[in-house]
């Protein structure tokens, strides 16, 4: 396996405002988000990091993302440090999230060459990459509708080419399918998969057990911000199913308490 | 200027310039509205201080002196002077609105009065009754005339009277005059438009980028921070700037009528090419000063309306540094006043429209102001480098 991303003690831990601690029902001001966290993916695979929610899952992309700063430990993305050279690594990297949000009064065409402009991606690469895209994903006939007026699926669409307006090395998303339609969930995870053929590597981050085992080649289990379980599918499975495994690991590390 | 912070002007300058309707409200409308206020108000003025000219005002007289008749006669060319008393009728129907009319009623013996003749047993000075409504124009100013002409009798000596025609006793110029009211009031419009142009944009390009989730897109960019947070200030600003000049011009072109002038009066306007440079650079450096402020605000602020109320209190501190130039006399001669931001500003404003405009006052106050948006720059890029701020919830 050739290593793209490797995560060395990754930790997070955030200062909790008395709002946030009646929700958290916690008297504790300080809420350890990831404890300590190392993973290795390698390049053309997809990694699953399977949690429930709370997990520490977001956190951990973010911090790959460069969006927020670890506490303590590093990645190194494609030989550039997230914590000394986080420019580099979002120039390597493409990330999407539903909190990632595009400015409804441009249009798809606008913003495809905003972003582009803003990755340096010449404007003849990036007008062959953009006529690709939007007829991959349907978004050609609605190029110089403003993003107001688009329909959920095709906003949802269009981030996910938005963030990959620089063709990306390594893909970071953040539950991929949440709050999908059927049919966009199905476009936008065949075509993980066809990343995933070009020899781009995808992190996503899940709750979905069908998803971990229709698309992950490796996977990690974090519970409470800890990495309980990392490999390849059917190691980490055990002969087992992900659910039945995963759960079995979630009562181990809560002690039966579900 | 970097090629990132080109792209982020680009866009605020798209995002601005493609909203038709936030392009109206922010660099037409107030031009426009302040235009139409301020010449709707100077025409009412006009109208209400010209209104009644030419119109015959009755003078009724009762018990006129002798010496006065000529006088009365000859005061005014709309007024028809009668000889007849003053009843009580007359004066209720004054109140009704039922005569446009001047009721004067002078005491009897009052030629004696006026000869020093002791008149009355109580010491008493004999006294004129003039009745007159003042909500009738034409009535208010015979009333004025006469009263003056009155007040005058009787008095050894007179005050200011001009005894060839151009003699001036108040030896301030037209255009010092002119000056000095222009110095008192636009600084403090200019500060006041300036704001409101950086108020109705500013929230909405950083806190709302918050709110809506977007800054978090660029953010994931290669940008660097410095050049998202200097885009920002640098688009904020000349758009800004475009509803200043939007505002000044309808200042500009409404004050003739709103001072009750008409268009061809000399509003004592006579600045230099130097004057003009000057009060463009200042302008220049104020709405700096202003986006770097409002955007760090901004900034701070979980969405546009928290935005909104962080810069009201910021807003009134500088509006009352806008007021300071009616209070005192011309500009500060100190160099460490124009060290501070914003008051330095309305400080070279007041220089200039007072012609007193020294360069090195205005060259401390765009080194400083530059100095303190840079430092606004880096502020705000640390800002967007603080996952706290950015991502506060």
């Amino acid at each position: 396996m050739e290593e793209i991303l490797k995560v060395e003690g990754l930790s997070k831990t955030f200062t909790l405002s008395r709002k946030q601690q009646k929700i958290e029902r916690t008297a504790d001001r300080r809420k350890v988000a990831v404890d300590n966290l190392s993973f290795v993916a390698g390049k053309g695979e997809i990694f699953g990091l399977l949690g429930p929610n709370g997990a520490g899952k977001t956190t951990t992309l973010r911090m790959l993302s460069t969006l927020i700063k670890p506490d303590s430990g590093d990645a190194i993305l494609d030989g550039y440090s997230v914590v000394s050279d986080p420019a580099m690594v979002r120039s390597k990297i493409g990330f999407l999230t539903s909190e990632l949000k595009l400015e409804d009064f441009f249009t798809p065409n606008y913003l495809f060459d905003f972003f582009s402009e803003l990755h340096g991606v010449e404007p003849e690469v990036c007008k062959e990459r953009k006529q690709k895209m939007f007829e991959r994903f349907g978004i050609d006939k609605f190029a110089e509708v403003k993003v107001a007026n688009l329909s959920t699926g095709m906003k949802q669409k269009l981030s996910l080419v938005i963030s990959l307006v620089h063709d990306p090395e390594v893909i970071i998303f953040d539950e991929p399918t949440n709050g999908l339609d059927v049919l966009t969930a199905r476009t936008v995870t065949d075509y993980l998969q066809e990343l995933r053929a070009e020899g781009k590597t995808i992190i996503l981050s899940t709750h979905i057990f069908s998803l971990v085992e229709r698309l992950c080649d490796r996977v990690g289990v974090i519970i409470d911000g800890r990495l309980v379980a990392c490999g390849a599918l059917d190691e980490v499975c055990d002969g087992m199913s992900i659910e039945d495994r995963f759960f079995n690991m979630y009562k181990e590390v809560k002690g039966g308490e579900e | 200027m970097k090629s990132n912070t080109w792209t982020i002007i680009k866009k605020e300058f798209a995002r601005f310039f493609g909203d038709r309707q936030l392009l109206f409200t922010t660099v037409i409308m107030p031009g426009l509205l302040i235009y139409i206020i301020y010449s709707l108000m100077g025409n009412g003025i006009q109208k209400m201080v010209t209104e009644g000219a030419g119109e015959v005002v009755t003078m009724r007289v009762e018990n006129m002196p002798t010496s006065l008749a000529p006088m009365f006669s000859t005061m005014d060319s709309s007024l028809v002077v009668v000889e007849q008393p003053v009843t009580d009728a007359d004066i209720a129907m004054l109140e009704d609105k039922e005569i446009n009319a001047v009721l004067v009623r002078f005491p009897e013996r009052f030629e004696e009065a006026l000869a020093g003749v002791q008149v009355a047993d109580s010491g008493m000075l004999p006294n004129v009754e003039i009745y007159y409504n003042s909500t009738n124009n034409a009535a208010s100013r015979v009333y004025m005339t006469v009263s003056t002409v009155l007040g005058n009798i009787g008095r050894t000596f007179t005050v200011n009277v001009p005894q060839d025609e151009g003699q001036r006793f108040d030896q301030a110029t037209d255009e010092s005059i002119g000056a000095m009211i222009w110095s008192k009031i636009l600084p403090m419009l200019i500060i006041m438009m300036l704001f409101s142009g950086v108020m109705a944009i500013a929230p909405s390009a950083i806190a709302g980028e918050k709110e809506r989730g977007t800054i978090a897109t660029l953010l994931v960019t290669p940008m660097k921070r410095n050049e998202l947070a200097l885009g920002k200030i640098v688009s904020l600003s000349a758009i800004a700037l475009l509803s200043g000049i939007s505002s000044f011009v309808g200042i500009a072109l409404s004050l003739p009528k709103m001072v009750g002038m008409g268009d061809s009066v000399d509003l004592g306007f006579h600045y230099t090419t130097s004057d003009y440079v000057a009060l463009l650079l200042v302008i220049l450096a104020s709405v700096l000063i202003m986006a770097s402020a409002v955007s760090l605000l901004s900034a701070l602020a979980k969405d546009v309306k928290n935005a909104g109320t962080m810069v009201v209190p910021f807003m009134l501190v500088v509006m009352l540094a806008g007021l300071l130039p009616m209070f005192q006399n011309g500009a500060s001669d100190s160099l460490v006043v124009y060290l501070i931001p914003f008051y330095n500003s309305i400080e070279v404003m007041t220089a200039v429209f007072s012609h007193e405009l020294a360069w090195t006052p205005v060259i401390v106050t765009l080194v400083s102001d530059v100095v303190y948006t840079g430092i606004a720059v880096w502020g705000l890029t640390k800002m967007f480098n603080s996952e706290k701020i950015m991502f506060a919830r």
